[in-house]
């Protein structure tokens, strides 16, 4: 194992937001809560609006995580990789693109829709927002596991560019099942 | 420490072996085939499919379906394990060792169970085939799958590299797929991305991608650096992401530049160390002309530019393996491909595109791959 540390986390459910362990704020009976959290934030961004839940789940705790680490934001920088991972991929956005298919009478593909049924789009929402030309990858696991996440996030330390991962499990089920747990590991 | 390819395999229209692919490719024989409405779909494809019967067959031939959970298994499934058998038994490594680690590269999975009256959700995920295909050879690691966009296949061998580099293994089994399915087709068509005749990469004419489907499978494995080795060697990868658009690549070719350069820092390769630079070659507008882009600015516009895509389309989570496999195969025979469907240049920038089959005695190259969400990943290989 590599000498690292993880300078930050948030951990985002449907019900609560945590970052850096403290609870920063609970779902509302009724707001769609990522929405909350976007406007909570000041986050001006309209881009928000057009992506699918996986990358709003990703792109939120994100924002929240990089606020959290206070420093300059979207500076170009090619020594940040970013490095997520779930179960099921781009569920939320295959099972939508799905019925736009299902029916012969009413065939009719948005790509608006498929350009989500990847999995990775999310790193690339999140490299796009804050100018991270570095490594990004997205990685799926039988199941959530710290140990195959740690050891793919020193692997990533391998590239001599990389001194610092943005990385963590994002997964998005539905409106009423998602979960984001993210950190920033930098190099020592 | 060196990495080198100690096992190998290919499935596609074009034959079940690297070797008679290779022979298909010499003799500028194509996969792909005009459908009007395959599987009903509402328009007409080009599309490379391997046929249900020779895959079926092969399956049961190769594959001992008693060490299966169930002998009913999706095109997906059986594209994953026959090619991660075949490779597995080529190599010669002990596929139970924990020293052993199973990687799978793939974009979409079993997607097309999605149509199914009942859905199994835990079987979409190419994760599940994964751990199918770890679990059929008494692999006890957690199985990884890398499933970033079309340069997943790379990506995969660049995660072998460094858990090889490292010494956390001593040999990795990559295994890239993906089964073609109405979901895909689809897909592709509603983003105006598939042409509707044969590719032409880089050509003046491209109207865009076909798309194909394809296993292909590497076993990399550490070994001490000896100078009479004569197995091909991966000197190094790296990924960049364009921060630009999820689905349109950048204008400058930002990420695949910063790939390659990474690359030929790294392996201290420049253009005239290299036989080929064996390229993305979609055939779409944009992604041909950001590659040519990315070549002229990493200095490498006077290499040789090959891509596969006329021969099997884009085959997806299998194109960054099975494209490899391929170079390293005519290398073997001191070929470089022809590009099959070049009509002319039709890019901003003088490359040289290998039009016919070259011939070569240099035996080093890069690959080269971009996808969706702004990622690209370049390789650097030699033998």
């Amino acid at each position: 194992m590599m000498k690292k540390r993880i300078t930050h986390s948030v951990k985002l459910t449907r019900q609560t937001l945590e970052v850096d362990g403290k609870r920063v704020a609970m779902a509302v009976e009724g707001e769609p809560f990522l929405t909350s959290l976007y406007h909570a934030a000041s986050i001006e961004y309209p881009k928000f609006f057009k992506m699918d839940l996986l990358c709003k789940v990703g792109f939120i705790a994100s924002e929240y995580l990089l606020n959290a680490e206070g420093k300059e934001r979207f500076q170009p920088a090619d020594d940040r990789a970013v490095l997520l991972f779930n179960r099921n991929s781009s569920w939320n956005a295959d099972t939508t693109f799905q019925q736009t298919i299902v029916n012969p009478e009413e065939f009719y593909p948005s790509p608006a829709v498929f350009v989500y049924t990847l999995p990775n789009i999310v790193t690339g929402e999140i490299a796009i927002r804050n100018k991270y030309h570095g490594e990004s990858d997205f990685i799926l696991l039988p199941e959530m596991s710290e140990a195959a996440m740690e050891q793919a996030i020193d692997r990533a330390f391998l590239d001599p560019a990389t001194t610092s991962v943005l990385a963590g499990w994002v997964e998005a089920i539905s409106e009423d099942d998602f979960e984001a747990f993210l950190t920033i590991t930098e190099g020592c | 420490m060196i990495v080198r390819k100690i096992g190998e395999s290919m499935i596609t229209p074009l034959g079940f072996s690297v070797e008679e692919n290779f022979q298909a490719v010499l003799g500028m024989r194509s996969a792909l085939r005009h459908y009007e409405h395959c599987w009903n779909l509402p328009f007409p494809s080009y599309l490379s499919l391997i046929q249900d019967d020779l895959l079926e067959a092969a399956f049961q031939e190769e594959v001992e379906l008693t060490r299966l959970p169930s002998p009913a298994c999706t095109r997906f499934e059986k594209l994953s394990l026959l090619s991660a058998v075949k490779a597995v038994r080529q190599s010669g490594v002990d596929p139970k060792s924990e020293r052993v680690l199973f990687v799978l590269s793939s974009t979409k999975g079993n997607v097309s169970l999605l149509s199914e009256k009942t859905v199994d959700m835990q079987r979409i995920t190419p994760a599940h085939t994964a751990q199918l295909v770890a679990d059929y050879f008494g692999n006890p690691n957690t199985p990884i799958t890398v499933s970033n966009a079309c340069i997943s296949g790379l990506c995969a061998q660049m995660e072998a590299y460094r858990c090889l580099q490292s010494g956390q293994y001593d040999a990795v089994v990559v295994v890239g797929a993906d089964a073609l399915s109405p979901f895909i087709v689809a897909g592709f068509q509603s983003l105006r991305a598939l042409s509707v005749e044969q590719c032409h990469p880089f050509s003046d004419n491209r109207k865009g991608l076909n798309l194909g489907e394809a296993a292909a499978a590497v076993v990399w494995e550490a070994a001490e650096d000896h100078a009479l080795d004569t197995s091909w060697k991966m000197m190094g990868a790296a990924v960049r992401n364009d921060a630009n658009h999820i689905s349109g690549p950048s204008r400058t070719g930002e990420g695949s530049y910063r790939a390659l350069q990474a690359v030929l820092q790294r392996s201290g390769l420049s253009d005239k160390d290299l036989a080929c630079l064996n390229v993305h070659g979609t055939a779409t507008l944009y992604n041909d002309e950001m590659e040519a882009i990315a070549i002229d600015r990493a200095g490498l516009a006077s290499v040789p530019v090959n891509a596969l895509k006329g021969y099997y389309g884009h085959t997806l989570g299998a194109a960054g393996v099975l494209e490899v496999l391929l170079t390293m195969c005519a290398l073997d025979h001191g070929l470089v491909p022809a590009t099959r469907g070049f009509e002319g240049l039709g890019v901003s920038v003088p490359l040289q595109v290998s039009a016919e089959m070259m011939k070569t005695t240099q035996r080093t190259f890069v690959k080269l791959l971009s996808g969706f969400g702004g990622c690209n990943a370049a390789a650097a290989f030699t033998c």
